[in-house]
């Protein structure tokens, strides 16, 4: 169970998320869409030119783009 | 009857918020202003057993920071207004990321009813809610309803009334951030009791997490109503704050956050809800999203579905299009039978019938346009768009969100900035929502195609579609340039995050996209009626006086006469020349000198001191000032200045052999005229938009300068570093 950045996740993989490593408003963003430790998501796909990235969060469809997504650790699946 | 009750309609955006908002309130809703924000404001009443109650439906947040003007709104709101109820709408499918507003509801103290939307979505998914318990759990109501139906909302309005009338909050515990944070909490709230921090008009725990949080719009106001308790707080944040770092890496915010979501999932896990089918499953909207937002299909269906858009507003706007110009033509010509002629007559009908009637000819496009976008927001397809362009817009500083506005001002195959403009209302950040909004009225609208037209037809007819294609794509690098240039000068700044939900896909109902687009039409006509009919007057004033001076006029008159008399006297006529024609031809020849002799006329001839530069002479001076009334005018205005009388803009054939013909005139400098009619300043109705959805006259003033100067230079460039090449 490897620790790495969402950013590097690749389509259909699963994880959790342990943490999320920026304040501010973009902290204020990601988390206020669910995106705190200990939730699951799963990469759903990305867009046409690889960026933004689209995941599965509480039930619903999330899109972040790649630089925000660095900020984001995942504990993910093997 | 009692004294109305007032309550509040918040939730996420896509929970179904606006959809249950008109169930609620059906046609009586009134749209307005937040004082000072250009956030609308909607409001709508109803009655129950009695009661009259005003609705107000606040914009659509994820939360209550102080990092957005809707999120300021919506909390303002809530604390000054204090309504009697909040009825807070929840999406049954997203259940957990919805409770985060909820949970800040919670922590506001204020009576709420939960209104739980498309539970019939959540079911075809496969979940299923226990409300009794999660009702219970809560602390507050749950009612069950689709809003898209209507059903359930008889209920939930019963709940809220008799919420509003107990007056009742909510009794479960505040909810826990951990003990670091709770201690802070205590001692924090204490000293804002005591000293009456911000005058005891908000709730001491509340005000305590906002600075704990580092909410700016608190700390701002703290540190005016009361410098030393400020002080005093700030430093006990800070010393939370310090901690935090060091024990657990972290900042106050971020706990915050994760022990709101702790709530909710130690709620919502409490068997609230049930999965019959794996978590994970695509839903249907995930399958559509495989092939619409595909690396290959996605860019082509997208370039499909907006040709279906383009196609839709044409095709079915021309015949109402044609009506409403026949409306005009017969009002003018009824003006032309009761009135005596003079200047009153000329009035009314040049400048009155005519102006306003060749704008609010438009409506019939902009209305079809604002139901066909509509359609595309509504059905969670923009998003998807956004999605796909956001990596090429951010090159330019801008956001995937940004793309409606170009395309519906005028992006393909024309359209107007209008309703462009008030696109950009999607962009939540004001930097790349000002960049869009001053870029916009670069695409070629509907008005500027027939002048462009007209010019390519005369001077490039035999390469007349490349041109045309080559204007459009000048126009979208223009605008995207100049939005890159702007963002890196003037409205320089980060690029604000781009965080998107991406909604599930939704068959629109009609009834919200009709009220949706009347909205929006109303709101095109009455600005377009008003400030058109205001320069359409004014142009009129300063195309028409001061008159010719008598000896002038009686020369046209005595020619006249001598033809009238030749005529009677049997003399040949020349060629195919009938008498009619004979006097219309000094009709003209009048018109166009007195054209020369007006306000108009002399201001056009006092701006040749500087616009020589790029070759345009007093009468292209004086379309182009009564272009910035709106851009179909100019046509016509040349054609007044070249003697050919008033014609309709559509036969624009003689003007174009006017100036074929004419010596003076040359393809370069039609290029650059054609250059400058693209970008120089907006017309009015787009420039009132502008300054309206900016929110201060002087982003108005910086359109108007800043695109005209732009426009200058380029025309300029061309025609003068043309002539040197060729």
């Amino acid at each position: 169970m490897a620790r790495i950045m969402l950013r590097t996740m690749k389509k259909d993989q699963a994880g959790t998320i342990v943490a999320v490593k920026v304040a501010g408003e973009l902290g204020r963003r990601i988390r206020e869409m669910g995106l705190v430790p200990g939730t699951r998501i799963v990469i759903q796909g990305r867009a046409p030119l690889y960026d933004p990235v689209a995941l599965r969060v509480m039930g619903g469809t999330l899109t972040l783009r790649n630089n925000e997504a660095d900020m984001i650790e995942v504990e993910v699946d093997d | 009857m009692t004294p109305e009750i007032t309550m509040a309609l918040a939730g996420n955006p896509n929970a179904g918020k606006t959809t249950l908002f008109n169930a609620i309130t059906g046609s009586r809703q009134h749209v307005g202003n937040y004082p000072g924000v250009t956030v609308e404001k909607k409001e709508g009443y109803y009655e129950r057993h009695g009661h009259r109650l005003k609705i107000v439906d606040l914009p659509g947040t994820y939360s209550l920071t102080a990092y957005s003007v809707e999120e300021v709104v919506a909390r303002d709101y809530l604390i000054t207004e204090k309504p009697r109820v909040v009825i807070n709408i929840v999406d049954a499918a997203n259940l957990e990321r919805n409770l985060y507003l909820t949970a800040q509801f919670f922590e506001m103290d204020l009576p709420m009813v939960i209104a739980l939307n498309m539970v019939d979505v959540a079911k075809d998914r496969g979940i299923s809610i226990d409300e009794a318990r999660l009702s219970a759990l809560l602390g507050v109501p749950v009612v069950p309803i689709v809003a898209r139906t209507g059903d359930g909302v008889d209920a939930l309005m019963q709940a809220a009334l008799e919420r509003a009338l107990a007056g009742q909050g909510r009794k479960n515990a505040a909810i826990s951030y951990g003990e670091d944070i709770d201690a802070a909490l205590l001692q924090m709230q204490e000293v804002i009791t005591v000293g009456s921090f911000m005058t005891g008009a908000y709730p001491s725990r509340w005000l305590a997490l906002k600075l704990l949080e580092g909410d700016q719009q608190i700390i701002d106001q703290g540190r005016a109503g009361s410098p030393q308790l400020a002080a005093q707080l700030a430093a006990m944040a800070e010393a939370v704050s310090a901690h935090l770092q060091q024990t657990l890496d972290t900042v106050p915010e971020a706990i915050i956050a994760d022990h709101r979501y702790g709530f909710i999932k130690s709620i919502v896990r409490q068997g609230i809800v049930t999965h019959q089918f794996d978590e994970n499953r695509l839903y249907t909207s995930d399958k559509i999203d495989k092939v619409l937002t595909h690396r290959f299909f996605g860019p082509m269906v997208m370039v499909a579905v907006l040709m279906g858009l383009y196609h839709f507003t044409f095709t079915y706007s021309e015949r109402p299009i044609a009506w409403v110009g026949s409306f005009f033509n017969l009002l003018a010509s009824v003006a032309d039978r009761l009135l005596a002629d003079g200047p009153l007559k000329s009035l009314l009908i040049s400048g009155i019938i005519h102006g306003v009637g060749g704008v609010l000819g438009f409506v019939p496009l902009i209305m079809f346009m604002f139901f066909g976008l509509a359609f595309l927001e509504d059905s969670g397809y923009l998003a998807r768009v956004a999605f796909m362009l956001d990596r090429v817009f951010r090159i330019f500083g801008l956001h995937g969100n940004s793309v409606m506005a170009y395309i519906v001002s005028g992006g393909i195959a024309g359209g107007c900035a209008v309703p462009g403009v008030m696109a950009t209302r999607t962009l939540r950040s004001h930097r790349e929502r000002m960049a869009t909004l001053l870029t916009a009225p670069f695409m070629n609208c509907g008005a500027k195609l027939p002048v462009l037209a007209m010019l390519i037809g005369t001077f490039f007819a035999k390469y007349q579609a490349q041109f045309m294609l080559f204007t459009t794509l000048l126009a979208w690098a223009t605008a995207l340039l100049v939005a890159k240039f702007l963002r890196l000068t003037i409205l320089k700044g980060e690029s604000t995050p781009f965080v998107m939900e991406l909604p599930p896909y939704r068959f629109p109902t009609l009834k919200g996209l009709l009220i949706h687009t009347w909205e929006k039409t109303w709101r095109y006509i009455q600005k377009a009626g008003t400030v058109i009919l205001g320069v359409s007057i004014l142009l009129w004033v300063m195309m028409s006086y001061p008159g010719l001076p008598n000896g002038e006029r009686e020369t046209f008159e005595r020619q006249r006469q001598t033809i009238v008399a030749d005529a009677r006297a049997g003399a040949a006529l020349a060629g195919d020349e009938t008498l009619r024609s004979r006097l219309a031809a000094v009709d003209r020849r009048e018109a166009e000198q007195a054209l020369e002799h007006s306000f108009a006329g002399r201001i056009g001839k006092g701006l040749e001191t500087i616009t020589w530069l790029p070759g345009f002479d007093w009468r292209t001076n004086i379309a182009l000032l009564g272009g910035f009334a709106a851009k179909e005018v100019i046509v016509s205005t040349m054609a007044t200045a070249y003697s050919l009388g008033a014609i309709d803009a559509e036969a624009s054939g003689s003007l174009s052999e006017a100036l074929a013909a004419d010596p003076h005139w040359t393809p370069l400098l039609s290029l650059g005229l054609i250059v400058f009619i693209m970008f120089y300043s907006p017309c009015v109705t787009t420039l009132s938009c502008i300054i309206k959805e900016a929110g201060s006259w002087r982003w108005g003033l910086f359109s108007v300068l800043f695109n005209t100067g732009f426009a200058f230079m380029l025309a300029t460039l061309v025609y003068r570093l043309g002539n040197l090449i060729w």
